[in-house]
Protein backbone atom coordinates (compact mmCIF):
# COMPACT_ATOMS: atom_id res chain seq x y z
CA UNK A 1 0.00 0.00 0.00
CA UNK A 2 1.14 3.10 -1.10
CA UNK A 3 0.70 6.24 1.36
CA UNK A 4 0.91 9.30 0.06
CA UNK A 5 2.33 12.09 2.14
CA UNK A 6 3.74 14.44 0.39
CA UNK A 7 0.60 16.80 1.58
CA UNK A 8 0.70 18.93 5.06
CA UNK A 9 -2.35 17.81 7.22
CA UNK A 10 -4.69 20.36 8.61
CA UNK A 11 -2.65 21.61 11.52
CA UNK A 12 0.45 21.52 9.64
CA UNK A 13 -1.01 24.00 7.30
CA UNK A 14 -2.11 26.01 9.78
CA UNK A 15 1.17 25.81 11.13
CA UNK A 16 2.36 27.18 7.87
CA UNK A 17 -0.30 30.13 7.51
CA UNK A 18 1.32 31.12 10.76
CA UNK A 19 4.17 32.51 8.74
CA UNK A 20 2.03 34.88 6.80
CA UNK A 21 1.95 38.60 8.25
CA UNK A 22 -0.14 41.07 7.67
CA UNK A 23 1.48 43.32 5.17
CA UNK A 24 -0.06 46.56 7.19
CA UNK A 25 1.08 44.68 10.84
CA UNK A 26 4.07 42.97 10.10
CA UNK A 27 4.82 41.71 13.80
CA UNK A 28 1.25 39.71 14.04
CA UNK A 29 0.54 36.67 11.40
CA UNK A 30 -2.96 36.26 9.66
CA UNK A 31 -3.61 33.45 12.48
CA UNK A 32 -3.61 34.97 15.54
CA UNK A 33 -4.98 38.10 13.61
CA UNK A 34 -8.21 35.89 12.85
CA UNK A 35 -8.33 36.58 9.27
CA UNK A 36 -7.79 32.58 8.64
CA UNK A 37 -11.44 31.11 9.84
CA UNK A 38 -10.83 27.48 8.55
CA UNK A 39 -8.82 25.07 6.63
CA UNK A 40 -10.28 21.67 5.02
CA UNK A 41 -8.19 19.62 2.71
CA UNK A 42 -9.02 16.84 0.30
CA UNK A 43 -6.57 15.16 -1.46
CA UNK A 44 -3.97 17.58 -2.97
CA UNK A 45 -6.62 20.28 -2.74
CA UNK A 46 -6.59 22.29 -0.03
CA UNK A 47 -9.49 25.19 0.82
CA UNK A 48 -9.01 28.34 3.23
CA UNK A 49 -11.44 30.36 4.52
CA UNK A 50 -10.58 33.75 5.26
CA UNK A 51 -12.23 36.89 6.65
CA UNK A 52 -11.71 40.31 5.43
CA UNK A 53 -11.08 42.95 8.97
CA UNK A 54 -12.47 46.11 7.16
CA UNK A 55 -14.89 46.05 3.67
CA UNK A 56 -12.04 47.99 1.71
CA UNK A 57 -8.58 46.28 4.09
CA UNK A 58 -6.23 46.53 0.79
CA UNK A 59 -4.00 44.25 2.54
CA UNK A 60 -6.44 40.98 2.12
CA UNK A 61 -5.76 40.34 -2.03
CA UNK A 62 -2.02 40.66 -0.92
CA UNK A 63 -2.23 37.77 1.64
CA UNK A 64 -4.61 35.91 -0.36
CA UNK A 65 -1.63 35.70 -2.99
CA UNK A 66 0.58 34.43 -0.48
CA UNK A 67 -1.59 31.88 0.49
CA UNK A 68 -1.58 30.50 -2.58
CA UNK A 69 2.08 30.68 -3.21
CA UNK A 70 2.77 29.79 0.37
CA UNK A 71 0.46 26.59 0.36
CA UNK A 72 1.64 25.61 -3.43
CA UNK A 73 5.33 25.30 -2.15
CA UNK A 74 4.27 22.86 -0.12
CA UNK A 75 2.82 20.22 -2.25
CA UNK A 76 -0.77 21.12 -2.68
CA UNK A 77 -1.78 21.41 -6.23
CA UNK A 78 -5.15 23.62 -6.16
CA UNK A 79 -5.27 26.05 -3.33
CA UNK A 80 -8.85 27.77 -3.34
CA UNK A 81 -9.02 30.77 -0.65
CA UNK A 82 -12.93 31.60 0.19
CA UNK A 83 -14.70 34.66 1.63
CA UNK A 84 -16.95 34.28 4.37
CA UNK A 85 -18.09 36.96 6.25
CA UNK A 86 -19.98 35.67 9.40
CA UNK A 87 -18.80 36.23 12.47
CA UNK A 88 -18.01 39.65 11.38
CA UNK A 89 -13.90 39.82 12.39
CA UNK A 90 -13.62 41.54 15.59
CA UNK A 91 -10.59 43.01 17.23
CA UNK A 92 -11.73 40.97 20.42
CA UNK A 93 -10.51 37.84 18.88
CA UNK A 94 -6.85 39.14 19.62
CA UNK A 95 -4.93 37.15 22.33
CA UNK A 96 -3.47 38.75 24.82
CA UNK A 97 0.06 37.45 23.38
CA UNK A 98 -0.75 39.50 20.55
CA UNK A 99 -1.74 42.37 22.19
CA UNK A 100 1.12 42.34 23.63
CA UNK A 101 3.33 42.03 20.23
CA UNK A 102 1.46 45.32 19.05
CA UNK A 103 2.33 47.29 21.90
CA UNK A 104 6.04 45.94 21.67
CA UNK A 105 5.84 47.31 17.72
CA UNK A 106 4.55 50.56 19.17
CA UNK A 107 0.29 50.29 18.28
CA UNK A 108 -1.34 50.65 21.10
CA UNK A 109 -3.94 47.49 21.42
CA UNK A 110 -7.53 47.66 21.22
CA UNK A 111 -9.76 47.95 24.04
CA UNK A 112 -13.28 45.87 24.25
CA UNK A 113 -15.18 46.34 21.12
CA UNK A 114 -18.31 47.78 22.64
CA UNK A 115 -20.93 48.09 20.96
CA UNK A 116 -22.00 51.90 21.20
CA UNK A 117 -25.56 52.46 19.61
CA UNK A 118 -28.08 55.14 19.07
CA UNK A 119 -28.06 58.38 20.64
CA UNK A 120 -24.58 57.94 22.78
CA UNK A 121 -23.23 57.85 19.12
CA UNK A 122 -23.95 60.74 17.96
CA UNK A 123 -23.38 63.07 21.06
CA UNK A 124 -20.08 64.44 21.07
CA UNK A 125 -18.20 63.08 23.66
CA UNK A 126 -16.89 65.38 26.48
CA UNK A 127 -14.54 63.01 27.65
CA UNK A 128 -13.00 59.94 26.01
CA UNK A 129 -11.43 56.63 26.30
CA UNK A 130 -7.52 57.05 27.67
CA UNK A 131 -5.62 54.98 25.83
CA UNK A 132 -2.08 54.49 27.60
CA UNK A 133 0.84 55.61 25.35
CA UNK A 134 2.77 52.23 24.36
CA UNK A 135 5.94 53.72 24.33
CA UNK A 136 6.53 55.18 27.67
CA UNK A 137 2.88 54.20 29.29
CA UNK A 138 1.94 57.34 30.34
CA UNK A 139 -1.83 57.81 30.11
CA UNK A 140 -1.48 61.66 29.57
CA UNK A 141 -2.99 60.71 26.07
CA UNK A 142 -5.37 62.45 23.27
CA UNK A 143 -7.06 61.24 20.13
CA UNK A 144 -6.29 63.50 17.38
CA UNK A 145 -8.12 61.33 14.97
CA UNK A 146 -10.19 58.47 14.74
CA UNK A 147 -9.31 57.67 11.31
CA UNK A 148 -5.25 56.88 10.69
CA UNK A 149 -2.72 55.38 8.43
CA UNK A 150 -4.46 52.02 7.74
CA UNK A 151 -8.41 51.22 8.04
CA UNK A 152 -8.16 49.28 11.43
CA UNK A 153 -5.88 52.44 13.79
CA UNK A 154 -6.64 55.61 14.79
CA UNK A 155 -3.98 58.13 15.44
CA UNK A 156 -3.21 59.38 18.97
CA UNK A 157 -0.74 61.58 21.05
CA UNK A 158 1.06 61.34 23.99
CA UNK A 159 1.63 63.70 25.85
CA UNK A 160 3.99 62.24 27.90
CA UNK A 161 6.59 61.87 26.03
CA UNK A 162 5.63 64.24 23.20
CA UNK A 163 5.35 61.56 20.46
CA UNK A 164 2.27 60.89 17.94
CA UNK A 165 1.11 57.07 18.17
CA UNK A 166 -1.19 54.38 16.31
CA UNK A 167 -3.94 52.75 18.47
CA UNK A 168 -5.33 49.51 17.28
CA UNK A 169 -8.79 50.37 17.19
CA UNK A 170 -11.49 48.48 18.77
CA UNK A 171 -13.83 46.69 16.45
CA UNK B 1 -38.17 36.68 -4.99
CA UNK B 2 -36.10 36.20 -8.16
CA UNK B 3 -32.21 36.41 -8.37
CA UNK B 4 -33.07 39.33 -10.71
CA UNK B 5 -34.58 40.89 -7.57
CA UNK B 6 -31.94 40.15 -5.65
CA UNK B 7 -29.19 41.59 -8.24
CA UNK B 8 -30.86 44.81 -8.62
CA UNK B 9 -31.74 45.16 -4.87
CA UNK B 10 -27.95 44.36 -4.82
CA UNK B 11 -26.49 47.13 -7.40
CA UNK B 12 -28.67 49.48 -5.30
CA UNK B 13 -26.60 48.84 -1.98
CA UNK B 14 -23.39 48.52 -3.82
CA UNK B 15 -24.07 51.93 -6.11
CA UNK B 16 -24.76 54.20 -3.13
CA UNK B 17 -21.90 53.23 -1.09
CA UNK B 18 -18.81 53.43 -4.53
CA UNK B 19 -20.76 56.56 -5.25
CA UNK B 20 -20.29 58.33 -2.46
CA UNK B 21 -16.90 56.65 -1.77
CA UNK B 22 -15.85 58.08 -5.06
CA UNK B 23 -16.81 61.12 -4.37
CA UNK B 24 -15.23 61.28 -0.56
CA UNK B 25 -11.99 60.37 -2.68
CA UNK B 26 -12.20 63.92 -4.25
CA UNK B 27 -11.49 65.22 -0.94
CA UNK B 28 -8.02 63.37 -0.74
CA UNK B 29 -5.37 65.91 -0.64
CA UNK B 30 -7.88 68.58 -0.41
CA UNK B 31 -9.49 68.56 3.08
CA UNK B 32 -9.20 71.73 5.38
CA UNK B 33 -6.90 70.02 7.44
CA UNK B 34 -4.44 66.75 7.21
CA UNK B 35 -6.23 64.60 9.97
CA UNK B 36 -10.23 65.34 7.76
CA UNK B 37 -7.94 64.47 4.71
CA UNK B 38 -6.97 61.19 6.01
CA UNK B 39 -10.41 60.73 8.13
CA UNK B 40 -12.35 61.34 4.09
CA UNK B 41 -9.89 58.70 2.67
CA UNK B 42 -10.70 56.08 5.28
CA UNK B 43 -14.09 56.49 4.96
CA UNK B 44 -13.83 56.37 1.37
CA UNK B 45 -11.86 53.45 1.68
CA UNK B 46 -14.87 51.50 3.82
CA UNK B 47 -17.70 52.29 1.14
CA UNK B 48 -16.09 51.49 -2.04
CA UNK B 49 -15.13 48.14 0.17
CA UNK B 50 -18.69 47.42 0.96
CA UNK B 51 -19.62 48.54 -2.72
CA UNK B 52 -17.61 45.69 -3.85
CA UNK B 53 -18.89 42.87 -1.62
CA UNK B 54 -22.21 43.57 -2.80
CA UNK B 55 -21.16 44.39 -6.38
CA UNK B 56 -19.18 40.87 -6.18
CA UNK B 57 -22.27 39.17 -4.68
CA UNK B 58 -24.63 40.84 -7.63
CA UNK B 59 -22.54 39.51 -10.32
CA UNK B 60 -22.50 35.96 -8.49
CA UNK B 61 -26.69 36.25 -8.31
CA UNK B 62 -26.52 37.45 -11.94
CA UNK B 63 -24.53 34.42 -13.15
CA UNK B 64 -22.87 36.01 -15.95
CA UNK B 65 -19.56 36.10 -15.17
CA UNK B 66 -19.79 39.67 -14.41
CA UNK B 67 -17.26 41.14 -11.46
CA UNK B 68 -17.50 43.45 -9.19
CA UNK B 69 -15.19 45.90 -11.38
CA UNK B 70 -17.00 44.98 -14.60
CA UNK B 71 -20.37 46.26 -12.81
CA UNK B 72 -18.49 49.36 -11.68
CA UNK B 73 -16.56 50.24 -14.47
CA UNK B 74 -18.76 48.95 -17.64
CA UNK B 75 -22.19 50.28 -16.67
CA UNK B 76 -23.69 53.13 -17.99
CA UNK B 77 -24.51 56.25 -16.56
CA UNK B 78 -28.85 54.94 -16.63
CA UNK B 79 -27.65 51.86 -15.06
CA UNK B 80 -26.61 52.84 -11.70
CA UNK B 81 -29.41 52.94 -9.54
CA UNK B 82 -27.90 54.85 -6.35
CA UNK B 83 -29.56 57.58 -4.45
CA UNK B 84 -29.35 61.05 -6.17
CA UNK B 85 -27.88 62.43 -2.74
CA UNK B 86 -24.68 60.38 -2.77
CA UNK B 87 -23.85 62.12 -6.68
CA UNK B 88 -24.29 65.44 -5.58
CA UNK B 89 -20.74 67.68 -6.04
CA UNK B 90 -18.97 67.74 -2.70
CA UNK B 91 -19.50 71.72 -2.31
CA UNK B 92 -18.03 72.80 0.52
CA UNK B 93 -17.21 70.80 3.54
CA UNK B 94 -20.60 71.63 5.38
CA UNK B 95 -21.99 69.97 2.35
CA UNK B 96 -19.66 66.92 2.19
CA UNK B 97 -20.58 66.70 5.86
CA UNK B 98 -24.22 67.32 5.84
CA UNK B 99 -24.85 65.05 3.17
CA UNK B 100 -22.36 62.25 4.82
CA UNK B 101 -24.28 62.58 8.01
CA UNK B 102 -27.57 61.97 6.45
CA UNK B 103 -26.50 58.91 4.57
CA UNK B 104 -24.79 57.55 7.57
CA UNK B 105 -27.78 57.66 9.82
CA UNK B 106 -30.02 56.19 6.63
CA UNK B 107 -27.20 53.42 6.62
CA UNK B 108 -26.84 52.85 10.10
CA UNK B 109 -30.43 52.14 10.57
CA UNK B 110 -30.50 50.00 6.99
CA UNK B 111 -27.75 48.13 8.24
CA UNK B 112 -28.55 47.19 11.28
CA UNK B 113 -31.99 45.37 9.51
CA UNK B 114 -29.61 44.22 6.92
CA UNK B 115 -27.47 42.14 9.39
CA UNK B 116 -30.14 39.81 10.64
CA UNK B 117 -31.33 39.23 6.64
CA UNK B 118 -32.29 35.74 5.43
CA UNK B 119 -30.03 35.73 2.64
CA UNK B 120 -26.32 34.94 5.40
CA UNK B 121 -24.44 36.26 3.08
CA UNK B 122 -26.03 39.24 2.20
CA UNK B 123 -26.65 39.54 5.71
CA UNK B 124 -22.46 38.90 6.90
CA UNK B 125 -21.57 41.95 4.67
CA UNK B 126 -24.18 43.99 6.18
CA UNK B 127 -22.79 43.36 9.53
CA UNK B 128 -19.69 44.18 8.97
CA UNK B 129 -20.45 47.34 7.01
CA UNK B 130 -22.56 48.23 10.00
CA UNK B 131 -19.38 48.17 12.32
CA UNK B 132 -17.74 51.00 10.16
CA UNK B 133 -20.81 53.18 9.73
CA UNK B 134 -20.87 53.45 13.29
CA UNK B 135 -17.28 54.99 13.18
CA UNK B 136 -18.24 57.30 10.03
CA UNK B 137 -21.52 58.76 12.12
CA UNK B 138 -19.77 59.64 15.18
CA UNK B 139 -16.87 61.22 12.98
CA UNK B 140 -20.19 63.46 10.92
CA UNK B 141 -22.30 63.73 13.52
CA UNK B 142 -19.78 65.45 15.76
CA UNK B 143 -18.91 67.65 12.82
CA UNK B 144 -22.46 68.50 11.88
CA UNK B 145 -22.71 69.78 15.72
CA UNK B 146 -19.13 71.62 15.72
CA UNK B 147 -20.33 73.55 12.32
CA UNK B 148 -24.22 74.27 13.19
CA UNK B 149 -23.05 75.69 16.43
CA UNK B 150 -19.74 76.81 15.67
CA UNK B 151 -19.33 80.36 14.38
CA UNK B 152 -21.83 82.09 12.26
CA UNK B 153 -19.69 81.13 8.92
CA UNK B 154 -20.17 77.49 9.80
CA UNK B 155 -23.72 77.94 10.71
CA UNK B 156 -24.51 79.81 7.26
CA UNK B 157 -22.23 76.86 5.54
CA UNK B 158 -23.80 74.28 7.31
CA UNK B 159 -27.94 75.65 7.06
CA UNK B 160 -27.23 76.19 3.45
CA UNK B 161 -25.80 72.32 2.86
CA UNK B 162 -29.14 71.46 5.17
CA UNK B 163 -31.29 73.18 2.58
CA UNK B 164 -29.99 72.37 -0.62
CA UNK B 165 -29.87 68.65 0.77
CA UNK B 166 -33.26 67.82 1.89
CA UNK B 167 -34.85 67.41 -1.41
CA UNK B 168 -32.83 64.39 -1.46
CA UNK B 169 -33.44 62.40 1.70
CA UNK B 170 -37.18 61.63 0.69
CA UNK B 171 -35.71 58.94 -1.76
CA UNK B 172 -34.32 56.85 0.89
CA UNK B 173 -37.68 55.59 1.93
CA UNK B 174 -39.21 55.39 -1.18
CA UNK B 175 -40.18 51.27 -1.41
CA UNK B 176 -41.06 49.71 -5.18
CA UNK B 177 -42.27 46.23 -6.39
CA UNK B 178 -39.04 44.88 -5.89
CA UNK B 179 -38.33 46.23 -2.32
CA UNK B 180 -41.79 44.84 -1.09
CA UNK B 181 -41.05 41.30 -2.65
CA UNK B 182 -37.67 41.15 -1.10
CA UNK B 183 -39.21 42.37 2.16
CA UNK B 184 -41.49 40.03 2.31
CA UNK B 185 -39.00 37.12 1.91
CA UNK B 186 -37.19 38.44 4.67
CA UNK B 187 -34.27 39.69 2.99
CA UNK B 188 -34.72 43.85 2.52
CA UNK B 189 -34.81 45.99 4.87
CA UNK B 190 -38.08 47.78 5.62
CA UNK B 191 -37.78 51.55 4.75
CA UNK B 192 -40.88 52.33 5.89
CA UNK B 193 -40.09 51.26 9.43
CA UNK B 194 -36.93 52.96 9.47
CA UNK B 195 -38.10 56.60 8.03
CA UNK B 196 -39.02 57.62 11.62
CA UNK B 197 -35.90 56.29 13.17
CA UNK B 198 -33.73 58.48 10.87
CA UNK B 199 -36.24 61.27 11.63
CA UNK B 200 -35.54 61.39 14.99
CA UNK B 201 -32.15 60.81 15.26
CA UNK B 202 -31.63 63.24 12.62
CA UNK B 203 -33.36 66.23 14.54
CA UNK B 204 -31.86 65.20 17.51
CA UNK B 205 -28.38 66.04 16.36
CA UNK B 206 -29.81 69.17 13.90
CA UNK B 207 -31.44 70.47 16.79
CA UNK B 208 -28.03 70.00 18.80
CA UNK B 209 -26.40 72.27 16.00
CA UNK B 210 -28.65 74.78 16.26
CA UNK B 211 -29.52 73.82 12.77
CA UNK B 212 -33.23 73.91 10.93
CA UNK B 213 -35.07 71.46 9.27
CA UNK B 214 -36.37 72.84 6.01
CA UNK B 215 -40.20 72.97 5.75
CA UNK B 216 -42.57 72.06 2.63
CA UNK B 217 -39.79 70.72 0.53
CA UNK B 218 -40.72 68.83 -2.76
CA UNK B 219 -38.39 65.85 -3.03
CA UNK B 220 -36.49 64.97 -5.87
CA UNK B 221 -36.45 61.37 -6.87
CA UNK B 222 -35.12 59.04 -10.02
CA UNK B 223 -32.00 57.29 -8.63
CA UNK B 224 -33.41 53.69 -8.36
CA UNK B 225 -34.50 54.36 -11.81
CA UNK B 226 -31.68 54.90 -13.59
CA UNK B 227 -32.68 58.78 -13.51
CA UNK B 228 -29.60 60.85 -12.73
CA UNK B 229 -28.63 64.15 -12.25
CA UNK B 230 -26.18 65.89 -14.85
CA UNK B 231 -23.32 65.31 -12.48
CA UNK B 232 -23.21 61.47 -12.71
CA UNK B 233 -22.00 60.78 -15.79
CA UNK B 234 -19.11 63.57 -15.29
CA UNK B 235 -18.12 61.79 -12.15
CA UNK B 236 -18.52 58.50 -14.19
CA UNK B 237 -16.74 59.49 -16.81
CA UNK B 238 -13.29 59.93 -14.58
CA UNK B 239 -14.03 56.91 -12.47
CA UNK B 240 -14.55 54.88 -15.01
CA UNK B 241 -11.67 56.27 -17.66
CA UNK B 242 -8.64 53.88 -16.86
CA UNK B 243 -10.80 50.51 -16.89
CA UNK B 244 -12.22 52.22 -20.01
CA UNK B 245 -8.60 52.18 -21.62
CA UNK B 246 -6.89 49.69 -20.49
CA UNK B 247 -9.47 46.65 -19.96
CA UNK B 248 -7.68 44.04 -18.41
CA UNK B 249 -5.08 45.96 -16.96
CA UNK B 250 -3.79 44.84 -13.68
CA UNK B 251 -0.82 46.37 -11.59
Amino acid sequence: MVIKSSAPTRDEVFELLTGIKDPELPVVDIVELGIVRDVSIDGDTVRVDVTPTYSGCPALSVIEDEIVEKLKAHGFSDVKVRNVFSPAWTTDWLSDETKQKLKDYGIAPPGTAAMIDGAELVTIRRSRETVACPYCGSRNTEQKSEFGSTACKAIHFCNGCDQPFDYFKPF
Amino acid sequence: MSDSDLFEYLLRLGDDRLVLGHRLSEWCGHAPILEEDIALANIALDLIGQSSLYLHLAGEVEGKGRSEDALAYFRETIEFQNFLIVELPNGDFAFTILRQFLFDVFSFHLLQQLEKSAHAELGGIAAKGYKEVRYHLRHSSEWVQRLGDGTDESHARAQRALDELWRFTGEMFEMDAIDERLLTARIAADLKAIEPKWRAMVSDVLSRATLKIPENVAMMTGGRRGRHTEYLGHMLSEMQIVARSHPGAEW
